[in-house]
């Protein structure tokens, strides 16, 4: 069972109180954009076996949408943040990268 | 004019709890900036409380202020005064950036009361409900199963649930599942 706190009402919420908003951190791309990269904008996405940032809602609560980055392999959860930035924060890269030494995600590490 | 009447009209069941649907209760939905004073202002008129903190709930009877989220309060206010407390609010929060709805007929109330409240709630959120994790003053909003909720505790034995008045009858029905005589576990 996956448990995450959430940082906008500060209980740790169980999954069966959220719902998954799937890859962190897109970046989009509409129109003025190559046939390409909204091709990658819309299907690609990352399947790691590690180290994975996700958007979070916390559904049955206060309704917000916030981020996580957990281990998708041992379920070990890094930490959770606002939804309001572009790039982790460094807390919680520096929180994954005492346990994950050298790792990397898209463009983070 | 049609008399209102609230989804359950006062049902009630006896088992490890008192479980009752406490009838109708004025309750308005107040978003906005919580740190703005205006807005502080209308929340203390209305129900002489002040700006509830994070999971806070400040409630005296049918009067109270909860907190729903970062920039949403549940206003609770007599269900005969809360067209006058709404227009008074509305009134008071003309100048910010800020909504206040009625939602008095979208909802339903019920009260747990006994030595086993907790464990008639605990048996149906995914809630920590132990007396160290959560206290009279703290609202929880969650699951009931598998509709949404909230709830919090007027006294050391007595939760308030507050639920959809169209999931009203799940929610009883639920609650009265729960309660059933025989059914403590005896964990809280």
């Amino acid at each position: 069972m996956l448990i995450l706190n959430c940082p906008y009402c500060g209980v740790d919420a169980e999954e069966t109180e959220l719902a998954a908003g799937g890859e962190a951190h897109l970046k989009r791309y509409g129109p003025g954009s190559s046939d390409d990269e909204f091709h990658d904008y819309l299907f690609m996405r990352e399947n790691p076996k590690g180290v994975h940032f996700e958007r979070w809602r916390h559904a049955n609560g206060c309704g917000k949408w916030f981020h996580a980055a957990r281990c998708t392999q041992t379920l070990e959860v890094f930490g959770t943040y606002t939804a309001q930035t572009s790039e982790p924060p460094q807390d919680i890269k520096d929180a994954i990268a005492a346990k994950r030494p050298g790792w990397t995600w898209r463009g983070f590490s | 004019m049609s008399e209102p009447i609230s989804a359950l009209n006062h049902a009630s069941y006896e088992g490890i709890a008192k479980v009752e649907e406490c009838g109708l209760q004025g309750m308005i939905t107040l978003r906005g900036d919580l740190s703005d004073k205006v807005l502080a202002k209308a929340v203390k008129d209305a129900t002489g409380q002040k700006v509830p903190g994070q999971r806070e709930a400040l409630v005296a009877g049918d009067t109270g202020v909860c907190w729903m989220s970062t920039d949403e309060l549940l206003v609770l206010v007599p269900y005969a005064e809360v067209e006058a407390k709404l227009a008074a609010m509305t009134n008071a929060l003309s100048g910010t950036h800020a909504l206040a709805v009625n939602v008095s007929d979208a909802r339903a109330v019920f009260r747990i009361s006994g030595a086993s409240a907790r464990e008639v709630m605990g048996k149906l959120a995914p809630v920590d409900l132990s007396v160290d994790a959560f206290q009279p003053d703290q609202i929880r909003r969650s699951r009931l199963a598998q509709v949404a909720g909230a709830f919090w505790m007027d006294d050391a034995e007595t939760l308030r649930v507050v639920c959809f008045r169209s999931v009203a009858d799940y929610v009883f029905n639920l609650l009265k599942v729960a309660a059933q005589p025989g059914s403590e576990v005896g964990v809280y």
